[in-house]
């Protein structure tokens, strides 16, 4: 087996089923609640227009919903094949929250989505909106658990492992289901939904409004989009804050990597855009950037919310040095250390199953007690070197820049819209802001992607942090299996992408001849 | 009792009226069938399902987990199951 080849393809894969699965994900979230602000504006005015508002756009939703439905599970078949051990390791710590998550996924959205679609001459108004803010409640509901299970990836905590079973055990539900990291990335997540529909009604609105078919209804959808988007773009902005603050705490590798930072500083200045120089290594004498332009005590402030913090490089944190803001330094726990520590906790859990097996508890119990000691940096006894446990700079630089400059991008874009709405309705005619809203469709999706490439590769090398590498988690498979498998899904997911596309763009163009709001 | 007759009406109707509803679910189903039937079941078994109990699975974590990753490989003769430690050198001459 060539466990190289076999780890890249089984991470190459899930990013494919990930970000494929992330393109249909937050249109549902985001276009759900703006499917009940349409509809609770229908209930309290009684004005049909807006039926058939909440209607056309719920069609959409229902749209993205059935071809989004389900591809999630894909996520889970992985766990199994590709990454066993890491999926055994885990034990009940994600199979409770994925089981609720599927749970309040059959059930909430399941019920409600249906009564959404059949029940509006079934049901009365008031059960009818009901249905659809559960609907929106639901779907955002099920997205906890599975941040809730991708946070403890990141920040694991509120289980002890147990050695007989090789698995880590729940000791604690309401930490791992309230961390504050899972807390922070929900409601990030969350409201990042609400940015990107917004940017989705604004952008078909702005098609109609391009080729001159239901003036007045694109116009109404493109206040209610626009002032959901703004919403959504200022709160996730505040919680990317938060995000920032999280890193900084528990994944401080991942922030030196998003910054290309390798030697820290009191006061540190945050990189607005730069040029990485690629072949820079830990501990050596390159520069980290070819060009930069930055913004003083930028980065103190957004990991600390102190100006005089200091922030820690890739190679302070290697070395194990950090600084108060006096200026004294501090020793952390170099990663040389980590991996002798690892290698004890690994070598502790060997001879913990010999003596086991052997029937002699005090040496079993001595191993036990050496593993706890050692068990918090368990993963880095899998590496040779320091520099193992760094992730890929450039990547986590490049995807947090794209990300924070297209959400600053989609604020200013809202605020705009927003102007032009109620101030200058003139400009709703031109056909530059038409073509600007559309082609801001595919840049929130690609602001929302990055978001997910950020977190998932700013957390390499790891699969659990700080306890299970990706080349340890992976499951001991021919590569040559991973590889059909991932050609599969990338026509699968395609096709599904092209399918979703097609009839969006087919229902849109055949329903906005008609009145969309009759 | 006229109560499920109510639900089952509820949904018979609504599927019955359905338009672009019809397209949306003939992809649903012949997703789900591609993904739970062609995939699953056929190329992407549970590499530890084949092992009986926990006991046996946690086991083989243990080996995993514990001996030295750079050795470890797995001899396609015997299927998922079996974890094999072989000298680097060798594996190319029983693959053959």
């Amino acid at each position: 087996m060539d466990l190289l080849a076999t780890v890249d393809w089984s991470r190459a894969q899930f990013a494919l089923t990930a970000m494929y699965h992330w393109l249909f994900v937050p249109l549902t979230i985001g276009l759900a609640l703006i499917v009940a602000v349409m509809e609770t504006i229908y209930f309290r005015t009684r004005d049909e227009r807006w039926k058939g508002l909440t209607k056309f756009w719920m069609t959409l939703f229902g749209i993205n919903f059935a071809i989004g439905v389900a591809t999630g599970l894909i996520l889970e078949f992985e766990f199994g094949t590709n990454w066993s051990n890491y999926s055994w390791f885990v034990g009940d710590i994600f199979g409770a929250p994925l089981a609720i998550e599927g749970i309040f996924a059959f059930f909430l959205e399941a019920t409600f989505v249906a009564v959404m679609f059949f029940g509006w001459k079934k049901v009365s108004p008031g059960f009818h909106l009901a249905a659809t803010w559960l609907t929106a409640f639901g779907v955002a509901l099920s997205a906890w658990w599975i941040l809730v299970a991708n946070a403890w990836m990141q920040y694991p905590v509120g289980m002890e492992f147990d050695p007989d079973q090789m698995r880590n055990v729940m000791t604690d539900f309401s930490a791992v289901a309230l961390s504050p990291v899972a807390v922070n990335k929900f409601f990030h997540a969350v409201f990042s939904t609400w940015t990107l529909a917004g940017v989705f009604v604004a952008g078909v609105s702005a098609w109609m409004l391009w080729r001159r078919r239901n003036i007045e209804a694109s116009k109404l959808s493109l206040r209610v989009g626009s002032w959901v988007g703004l919403a959504g773009i200022v709160l996730t902005l505040w919680t990317g804050d938060g995000s920032a603050v999280n890193v900084a705490r528990v994944q401080p590798m991942k922030l030196a990597a998003m910054e290309g930072l390798y030697d820290g500083k009191i006061g540190q200045e945050l990189v607005g855009f730069g040029i990485l120089n690629t072949d820079k290594r830990p501990g050596d004498d390159q520069p980290a950037m070819y060009g930069e332009v930055s913004i003083p005590y930028g980065l103190s402030v957004l990991a600390n919310h102190d100006a005089k913090s200091f922030v820690p490089g890739i190679n302070d944190l290697i070395k194990g040095i950090s600084l108060t803001s006096e200026g004294d330094t501090v020793n952390t726990v170099s990663y040389a250390e980590r991996i002798e520590m690892g290698r004890t906790a690994r070598k502790a859990l060997a001879l913990y199953d010999e003596a086991r097996k052997a029937g002699d508890e005090g040496a079993a119990a001595e191993a036990l007690d050496l593993l706890k000691e050692n068990y918090r940096y368990f993963g880095y006894g899998y590496f040779e070197d320091p520099a193992d446990a760094v992730p890929p700079v450039a990547l986590t630089f490049y995807s947090f820049r794209v990300m924070v400059v297209t959400g600053g991008y989609l604020l200013l874009l809202f605020i705009a819209l927003i102007f032009v709405c109620y101030r200058k309705p003139g400009f709703l005619e031109r056909k530059w802001l038409h073509w600007l809203c559309i082609a801001s469709i595919p840049l929130v999706w690609i602001c929302s992607q990055a978001g997910w490439v950020l977190a998932e590769v700013g957390r390499q090398p790891w699969t659990i942090q700080d306890l299970l590498p990706v080349q340890a988690a992976v499951s001991a498979i021919p590569s040559d299996n991973v590889v059909i498998t991932f050609c599969l899904f990338a026509v699968l997911f395609t096709l599904l992408l092209a399918a979703e596309i097609s009839i969006m763009l087919r229902y849109i163009s055949r329903k906005s001849k008609n009145d969309i709001m009759a | 009792m006229d109560f499920f007759r109510r639900i089952y009406r509820f949904y018979a109707d609504g599927f019955r009226s359905m338009t672009i509803g019809r397209t949306l679910w003939l992809v649903i189903v012949i997703k789900l069938v591609v993904m739970f039937i062609i995939i699953r079941l056929l190329f992407m078994p549970d590499a530890l399902g084949g092992l009986e109990g926990d006991d046996e699975k946690s086991e083989t974590v243990r080996k995993n987990l514990t001996e030295d990753i750079n050795c470890q490989c797995h001899c396609f003769l015997y299927g998922y199951n079996e974890s094999v430690i072989h000298n680097p050198h060798t594996i190319s001459e029983k693959s053959k």
